[in-house]
């Protein structure tokens, strides 16, 4: 018999409930314990400390990673200059054969290194396997193919590398920062000492085992893991000839103070606050999913996060209501689950950062929105929050957040929506979002921010030259312009 | 009923339409096909998509012993197995009803009918209208019109409106899904526009194609439509039912369409009443995930009766 109408009535009732979709992870070895990667071999760091690294989705300790001290450091920076010497005078085109190979051998352990990319670092399955990791090997592949056409990429110039690249990366886009600094670095002829953020230093160790199944050339690229003292020695040792950083604006302008005088060269890729700027005719359904998309995005751990939304005062109540309702769709909870949308905030102290911003927001006077959402026991989460009725002068329009918080303002004219837009310290990026073709040119002049996307927003190629304005840093990463920094040009 | 509007009011209101942009739609619709639906969801869907399917034949060839086949088939996807429901309706030809009339009854399955000279809808208004009312005569509980592309592309908004709004005036008890022939109207802006026009002129549903051309239905064009539903409610109260046909053949396929449902316009759509599937071939490859998620083999197609 067919089921009743009542019946039928009755099953209806029930929710589209999503079955946990996880990952599987039985493909994984993490080691217990990681020694340092330098000369081409894991070593025992000299320090013989070590300090855990969690999963901050469940706070259980994945491995324990080895804290570089000075010797360390000296000893990796000593191993890259003794392999530069043999790696700049390598034939381009057999340079390029090992950075083709590792972009190769990055995509055979894709699913590998997306899995523990999100164990490590919090951030959904879906984002890793599809974001971090393919534009990983995109990066090495587009460099790979420089290696022997530099001459091309600076016409009548004569480029020679610098030397040992010191490199400092932040923990939001552990694999993805660190093959930006790498590849550029080996493409031009250089030996690199990279130093992963404490927080994510497993997908750096897997590289590690990456470069040693390459065959790379012992020496050419060194791994050091460690807290800031760590970075701060990479930086500072005196054979390093070219000093690049991502991460805050804080430590970005310690750095610069500290090897102001020394000749290094610097690349510093810190901050944002950036505008997300919706126009009355823009597609509103595309324009909230832009704006989803620009903020939450890996927990909103974004330098170029769209974390200030400028929409004109005229749309902006269906605007706001059709971004709530979208709010309350996301999926929030275990990152391994293919159906994630928001996942773990990377660590205590990044979640208290949050929390502290947010505090400020409520009694600054600014009205908070957060959807009904359930956050898990243990870890470290934070649900996705908006915040409206938002001046400028609040800590929350101003400061990075870094974290899934969206502060809303309102304006009347371009010309105003540009004053707001470029109203702060930062300028790392921007978005505009018009069906006015003419308009998003206009913006795109008038902006002060290293990348202004339109209609769209966190859209990133390697071959698209990536950096800030002002207290965003400086220095391009990506494309042609992401050689530039790893050259002398005689 | 929707009052008519005049010529020069419709026009502008259509021009008013808010656009889409392409690229960000296809993202959108990509991202929901990802979705991972496993297990206990699965079969949730699985039977859902059953009961909202509209088990469809279109063909020239059809005869009064095809439709009374496709029927039982309707009422009684896998015979002997009474948990798996009976389909939303079946959708047939006009000639096609009086064949379906004794075979459904007394079953939950509706006859639908494609009228209004499916699948062009280059004919006369006069004989859309006749022919939309013999259809619901003959035992038609709801009609898929489709609207006039002619028309709809050369700007005559007025004409698709005022068709639209007569046909619906013939249905008298019956419900009008509209057909948009989304792969006809060569834009997304075209789409949502087309969209807000049939609701407007008192469409209970919006259908993206007739089956007859390519592209039939895709997922973002079904992203579009959902868009303006919602939209749509959201102006003048009025929930409108989207249904989903042409080029569906596989469960995974049907939970994609499920899934953009529910994350679009939320659960109240996922019901017979709002949601429907056309689809001839459909029905089999559900049948066969569901034995599949029950017990954890695929069976073979020879136990899945074709008819």
């Amino acid at each position: 018999m067919a089921l009743t109408k009542k019946q039928s009535a009755e099953l209806a009732r029930q929710e589209f409930e999503y079955a946990p979709a996880p990952e599987s992870i039985d493909h994984v070895k993490i080691q217990p314990r990681y020694g340092l990667f330098i000369g081409g071999r894991m070593v025992e760091p000299h320090s013989k400390k070590r300090f855990p690294t969690i999963n901050p989705a469940n706070e259980k300790k994945l491995a324990e990673v080895a804290e570089a001290d000075e010797v360390d450091v000296d000893r990796a920076v000593k191993a890259a200059g003794k392999a530069f010497d043999s790696w700049a005078r390598l034939a381009p085109s057999r340079r390029a054969r090992y950075i083709f190979r590792i972009s190769r051998l990055i995509q055979e352990r894709s699913r590998e290194l997306a899995v523990v990319e999100t164990m490590d670092g919090g951030k959904p399955i879906k984002e890793s396997r599809d974001v971090d990791i393919p534009l990983s090997a995109a990066h090495f592949f587009y460099y790979a193919g420089w290696a022997d056409k530099l001459e091309w990429a600076f016409p009548n110039r004569k480029p020679r590398p610098l030397g040992v690249a010191g490199q400092v990366i932040p923990w939001n886009f552990p694999l993805l920062m660190l093959a930006w600094k790498i590849a550029p670095a080996l493409a031009a002829g250089n030996a690199v000492v990279l130093k992963p953020a404490e927080t994510t230093p497993l997908s750096a160790m897997l590289f590690a085992e990456i470069c040693m199944q390459a065959e790379l050339p012992p020496g050419v690229v060194n791994i050091v893991t460690g807290a800031g003292k760590t970075g701060s020695l990479v930086v500072t040792h005196p054979d390093v000839k070219k000093v690049a950083f991502t991460g805050s604006t804080e430590v970005g302008k310690l750095i610069q103070r500290a090897i102001a005088g020394t000749g290094k060269k610097l690349t510093l890729e810190l901050g944002g606050k950036a505008a997300n700027i919706v126009f009355e005719d823009a597609p509103l359904d595309q324009a909230v999913e832009g704006i989803v998309n620009g903020i939450y995005f890996n927990q909103g751990h974004v330098c170029c996060a769209g974390s200030r939304l400028l929409v004109q005062e005229s749309i902006a109540e269906p605007l706001l209501d059709k971004l709530k309702r979208r709010l309350s769709t996301l999926r929030l909870g275990d990152p391994l689950d293919k159906n994630t949308d928001i996942g773990a905030i990377n660590s205590k102290a990044q979640l208290e950062k949050i929390q502290g911003l947010v505090e400020s927001g409520i009694e600054e006077g600014a009205e908070l929105y957060q959807p009904e959402c359930v956050l898990p026991e243990r870890g470290f989460w934070f649900p996705p929050t908006l915040f409206t009725n938002v001046s400028q002068s609040y800590r929350i329009a101003r400061e990075e957040i870094f974290g899934p918080v969206l502060s809303v303002l309102t304006f009347r004219t371009p010309n105003e929506a540009v004053e707001k837009a470029n109203n702060t310290p930062y300028g790392l990026s921007a978005g505009v979002w018009t069906d006015k073709g003419s308009r998003i040119l206009w913006m795109a002049e008038r902006m002060r921010a290293g990348v202004v996307w339109a209609n769209t927003f966190n859209r990133f190629d390697p071959t698209s030259p990536f950096g800030g304005y002002k207290e965003s840093g400086y220095g391009r990463e990506g494309g042609v312009h992401g050689l530039l920094p790893y050259v002398e040009l005689t | 009923m929707a009052t008519a509007l005049s010529l020069t009011h419709l026009g502008s209101l259509m021009r008013g339409v808010r656009s889409v942009d392409e690229v960000g739609a296809d993202e959108r619709a990509a991202s929901l096909a990802k979705r991972s639906i496993k297990k206990s969801s699965k079969l949730w869907a699985l039977d859902l998509a059953i009961r909202c399917m509209d088990l469809t034949t279109l063909e020239g060839a059809d005869t009064p012993g095809k439709v009374a086949a496709m029927c039982a088939k309707a009422i009684r996807p896998k015979p002997g197995d009474p948990t798996i429901p009976s389909v939303a309706a079946v959708c047939v030809y006009p000639l096609r009803i009086p064949d379906c009339v004794d075979h459904v009854r007394g079953s939950s399955v509706r006859i639908a009918s494609v009228a209004t000279a499916f699948p062009s809808g280059q004919s006369f208004t006069s004989i859309k209208i006749a022919e939309t009312e013999e259809a619901v005569r003959a035992g038609a509980h709801e009609i898929d019109m489709v609207i006039d592309r002619g028309a709809f592309l050369s700007g005559d908004y007025q004409r698709v409106y005022d068709e639209i709004v007569a046909v619906k005036e013939a249905c008298g008890p019956a419900h009008l899904k509209v057909i948009l022939e989304t792969g006809e109207l060569g834009t997304y802006d075209a789409i949502r526009r087309a969209s807000i026009l049939a609701m407007a002129a008192g469409a209970d549903f919006i259908k993206t194609s007739t089956g007859k051309v390519q592209p039939a239905a895709t997922l973002p064009a079904a992203l579009v439509m959902m868009e303006a539903i919602r939209d749509f409610g959201r102006e003048t109260g009025r929930p409108v039912g989207f249904k989903a046909a042409g080029g569906i053949r596989t469960a995974k396929q049907a939970i994609s369409y499920l899934v953009i449902t529910y994350e679009t316009l939320g659960p109240d759509w996922m019901t017979p009443d709002r949601l429907r599937l056309g689809a001839s071939t459909l029905l089999n490859d559900v049948l066969m995930q569901v034995e599949k998620e029950r017990t954890g083999a695929y069976q073979s197609p020879d136990y899945f009766t074709i008819d």
